[in-house]
């Protein structure tokens, strides 16, 4: 079989540097440490990535993807709006505010950049399933990518998420198995089922293709400088389930700074979780650099990884960078999305509540310069968690179709 | 006591291929120890020089990741089976 990642060369583990060839491993045989994709860059320059389409495969070149990736198949995700966003922003009292706004992409999250990538992986490795274990949104992103890509799909949830969430991974055809027990319980079963004859030729978007459909995330930290105008934002906000997204949005901004393509300066990154799951804030706060699992409980279930395997990651970059990792209340949650919603028109889930809502802590408590320009991360669309807004929401006035009753109501 | 003990793919090189091997102990350190003298090198992937669990290991001693339990000194019950999992990405 002869493989095509185009700029990608090998794989790495990120703890004790041990190379491999490229493949459908996920582990080092040394450690245990995750590996990654590591690449030889040619040279990248702006004017050809502003050539290149309105999705991610503008980044191509920096992506462990094949030149011609943009031809085939796929959901094309990406180069989603970066909402200026001055109203949350006054509210806030920060005087530069961004929204990263990722519902945009073709099932609604974030997900859909990392899967794109997966599919390419598993088009490399000849397998016929794309697979995944998920809390709802990679769900929906990996059926609906395998159904564009004619590849058969199998995932599994636990049997309890949001009944949208369930819904958009059945649309889309393929098998949704619903499993007994929490995300971290699903992901221990799916790496089981790598290893048995039963999963062969079974590509797991998160697991044995992991090191490629991770890198799927690093196209947010390039279109946010691309959309800034080719440049770093001074402060970002990142919501953290596995703590892949943020290690891969620090990697992106590294290798825009090594290629040349943004300035060199410095950026804080912060952490955000939902205090039912916060096992990365927790340790950030009592300064350990080990992560001790928790069993979640809180309406963001997306986030709701007890077990995070990029953890120490987390730590280690919210610690370089001058960054935190903070937590936010299940009520604060569902405050930050009214806020974010009434201020800019965004709706987000579950998951960008708690972003939100950790920005609006960490300004008020004093960690975030309300001075230095901000980004903050939506990472998917609040029609797939209504049921955390919409128990209390009613119209404002129901009244008779007639104007005197309308002057009675207002 | 005797046990099983689930070998992920990684590590099936030690155990000549097998998915799965019998152990022996009270504890998951004493599983680990003779899992090691069975198969001479296996305990240095899953422990780390200091003797602690790697971190990017998670091991389960039936349904339960012993880090919620007592770590290496969980208890392993006769018939127990014991999973050794990579940590794996989020969803």
């Amino acid at each position: 079989m002869s493989l095509d990642f185009g700029p990608a060369t090998a794989l790495s583990c990120r703890e004790c540097g041990t190379r491999y060839d490229l493949g459908p491993s996920f582990a080092c045989l040394e450690c245990f440490g995750p590996l990654e994709a590591a690449y030889s860059f040619g040279d990248v320059t702006r004017a050809e990535i502003e050539s290149g389409p309105a999705n991610i495969w503008r980044y191509r070149s920096l992506l462990p993807v094949p030149a011609d990736v943009a031809t085939k198949p796929n959901m094309n995700p990406g180069w989603t709006k970066l909402v200026k966003a001055g109203n949350l922003g006054k509210a806030l009292g920060i005087r530069s505010l961004y929204v990263k706004d990722d519902s945009g992409n073709p099932t609604h999250s974030f997900k859909d950049r990392v899967v794109a990538i997966a599919v390419e992986a598993a088009r490399n490795f000849g397998f016929h399933t794309l697979s995944c274990s998920s809390t709802g949104n990679l769900a929906g992103a990996v059926t609906a990518a395998a159904a564009r890509a004619g590849l058969d799909a199998c995932v599994f949830i636990p049997a309890d998420l949001e009944q949208a969430k369930i819904a958009m991974a059945r649309v889309f055809g393929g098998r949704l198995i619903g499993i007994e027990g929490t995300y971290d319980e699903v992901n221990r079963f799916c790496s089981e089922l790598i290893g048995d004859p039963l999963g062969d030729k079974w590509g797991f978007v998160n697991v044995n293709l992991r090191p490629y459909y991770a890198e799927g995330s690093k196209t947010l930290a390039y279109e946010i400088a691309e959309q800034l105008g080719w440049r770093l934002p001074e402060q970002i906000v990142i919501p953290i389930a596995s703590g892949s997204q943020l290690t891969k949005i620090d990697k992106g901004f590294k290798e825009l700074i090594a290629l040349g393509l943004v300035e060199d300066r410095p950026y804080k990154v912060f952490g955000a979780q939902a205090q039912g799951c916060s096992p990365v804030s927790a340790a950030f706060k009592a300064g350990h650099d080990v992560v001790q699992p928790v069993k979640p409980d809180t309406i963001a279930k997306s986030l709701a990884i007890g077990n995070p395997a990029d953890g120490p990651y987390v730590l280690d970059i919210a610690r370089r960078t001058g960054g935190a990792v903070e937590d936010v209340t299940d009520a604060e949650i569902v405050a930050a999305i009214k806020l974010l919603a009434s201020t800019e028109g965004v709706f987000a889930e579950t998951a960008g509540g708690v972003t939100v809502g950790v920005l609006k802590k960490l300004v008020e408590s004093g960690r975030l310069d309300p001075e230095a320009e901000t980004v903050v991360l939506n990472t998917g669309d609040g029609l797939k968690t209504l049921d955390a807004v919409s128990g209390d929401a009613a119209p404002t006035a129901v009244i008779r179709p007639s104007l005197d009753a309308f002057r009675a109501a207002v | 006591m005797s046990v099983s003990v689930r070998i992920p793919t990684i590590l099936r090189t030690y155990t000549g291929g097998n998915a799965e091997v019998s152990g022996e102990g009270a504890t998951l350190r004493d599983v680990l120890a003779k899992l090691d003298s069975d198969y001479p090198g296996i305990g240095a992937r899953i422990l780390d020089e200091s003797g602690k669990i790697r971190r990017f290991v998670n091991v389960y001693v039936g349904e339960e990741d012993v880090r919620f339990a007592e770590g290496l000194d969980t208890p392993a019950p006769d018939g127990v089976q014991i999973s050794i999992i990579p940590a794996v990405a989020g969803g």
